[in-house]
């Protein structure tokens, strides 16, 4: 579990982050979603170290990173996957290179028992066959799940995303979505991802919580996203009209004033 | 106020280098990578300019010594005080600024803008020590070998040039070679590759770390990189010329 607690940060004066509370826990999805510019990932930033913040506290299981030293903050990270918007692979490794530098950096074991922990990694992503190829060689949907194989190598407690699915197509943002959920349940992980990639929120959202400007605006789950009454949730949720339709519908249908078994197609009619 | 505060920056880096390492066979591996990058990987044009300016050095000796009273051998003699003295630390330095240089900033660069240094640092990976020390080692090491590499092939392309071109025998230019050798030249030479070799790696590393935004920053930071790099090298040359001859 992490919890944050009045996190601030701001950057020449202008407050990115503005008191953000929040606790993300283990086993759940834990999305942040929000418009471009919101502070999601300033604020994964603030959460993994990157960035420091100006006031507040991270914990993760009761620890406050927030008032640990470079040794502590070194040690809580190899306890950390994260999954880069770019993904963020080494180019001038292959794909079996890159899954294996943590095992070499931090693992101990042979080297067929680490070769062995990789294939096992690339079989869970379903990368098979793909273990000689470079970065460059591979598709941005593969990429995603070569950094997934690496992020979770090390057995970590805590998975971060970084907008998963920006440059992907709606198949394999969902293929990537179902993957990154599979993961936190079966490693029982404490995962956040950053997105506004609506498929995600509704599909894997099992904690979502929702920032505008810095602040966070709202919190719930995805079965409770629908039925917000906050206009700029919605503004941002159902931003164009199609949504709104099925959102209307939606409603029209938890209300039981639609035939269940009618498909979307009829009512769009 | 804009240079102490990059000043001041470039100095929090190379004091950041020095940590425990995380596993000492990574960065050893890394540091053979550098070794191999840099001092193979240079070779190459670290042969050519040699040979070339040893050969003029002793073609335009030989033209602005016209005196007879003054022996044919000191040709040779001059020709290996220069190179050894100057063409080879500095001019070969210089070089290298731009080959190893752009080199280590736009390796830098791109790992930092495509977030490859952030995913290093989220693994719990001191960067600053595993991504720049084993280059500026490597280029310590490295570099100075250039270096004596570049002097005996200077030489030898002056023997070359002045042998074929009839100005004088091999043996004259062999007795050139010998005749009044002060090996403090050689210290000087040593001395002013190490202090050259700290700048061409550090600086490019440094303007290569930092670097934020796209592909037109890293462009920048690799340009920027090897100026400052090549007047450094000049500016140390002065300062060690000054102090030690």
């Amino acid at each position: 579990m992490i919890e944050i607690l009045n996190i601030k940060k701001g950057f020449g004066g202008k407050t990115v982050i503005n008191d953000v509370t929040a606790t993300f826990k283990t086993g759940k999805c834990n999305l942040i979603i929000g418009t471009s510019g919101s502070g999601k990932t300033v604020l994964m930033k603030c959460l993994v170290g990157l960035f420091e913040p100006d006031s507040g506290e991270i914990i993760y299981d009761g620890k406050n990173f927030s008032e640990m030293n470079e040794d502590h903050r070194k040690e809580l990270r190899q306890s950390i996957g994260m999954l880069f918007q770019g993904s963020a692979l080494f180019d001038s490794m292959t794909v079996e290179q890159n899954v294996m530098f943590p095992l070499d950096m931090f693992a101990k074991g042979t080297p067929a028992e680490k070769m062995k922990r990789v294939n096992e990694v690339l079989d869970r992503v379903n990368l098979q066959g793909a273990n000689k190829k470079f970065p460059a060689e591979i598709s941005g949907g593969m990429k995603k799940r070569v950094g997934i194989a690496r992020a979770i190598v090390l057995n970590p407690k805590y998975l971060f995303c970084d907008e998963p699915n920006s440059g992907l197509d709606p198949q394999t943002s969902l293929l990537i979505d179902k993957l990154i959920k599979e993961i936190t349940l079966e490693y029982n992980i404490t995962t956040i991802v950053n997105t506004h990639d609506m498929n995600s929120v509704m599909e894997i959202g099992d904690h979502i919580m929702y920032m505008y400007q810095g602040i966070k605006e709202w919190e719930g789950s995805n079965k409770e996203i629908i039925f917000s009454k906050n206009k700029l949730l919605n503004d941002f949720i159902f931003a164009s009209e199609f949504l709104r339709d099925a959102k209307d519908m939606r409603m029209l249908e938890v209300k039981g004033k639609i035939d269940n078994n009618r498909n979307m197609d009829e009512l769009l009619k | 106020m804009k240079f102490f505060t990059e000043f001041g920056r470039y100095l929090l880096l190379l004091r950041g280098m020095f940590s425990r390492p995380e596993n000492g066979k990574m960065y050893w591996k890394e540091y053979m990578h550098q070794c191999s990058e840099i001092g193979i990987g240079s070779l190459g044009i670290v042969a050519i300019i040699s040979v070339f300016m040893g050969a003029v050095s002793a073609l335009q000796t030989a033209y602005q010594l016209v005196s007879p009273f003054i022996p044919l051998s000191t040709i040779a003699q001059i020709v290996r005080d220069t190179v050894i003295l100057e063409f080879s630390p500095t001019l070969v330095c210089i070089v290298l600024a731009g080959v190893v240089g752009s080199k280590i900033a736009g390796e830098l660069g791109n790992m930092r803008v495509s977030e490859q240094i952030d995913a290093l640092e989220i693994m719990g990976i001191n960067t600053k020590s595993y991504l720049v020390m084993p280059k500026l080692m490597a280029a310590i090491t490295v570099i100075p070998m250039l270096v004596v590499i570049s002097a005996v092939l200077g030489m030898i392309g002056g023997r070359l040039a002045a042998t074929m071109t009839g100005i004088l025998s091999t043996a004259q230019f062999d007795k050139g070679l010998h005749q009044f050798f002060k090996p403090y030249n050689v210290f000087f030479a040593m001395a002013k590759a190490y202090t050259f070799a700290f700048i061409i790696s550090s600086i490019p590393a440094f303007y290569g770390y930092n670097v934020s935004g796209g592909a037109l920053e890293i462009g920048r930071a690799s340009t920027k990189s090897v100026v400052v790099s090549c007047v450094l090298v000049l500016f140390a040359d002065y300062v060690l010329s000054a102090i030690l001859l």
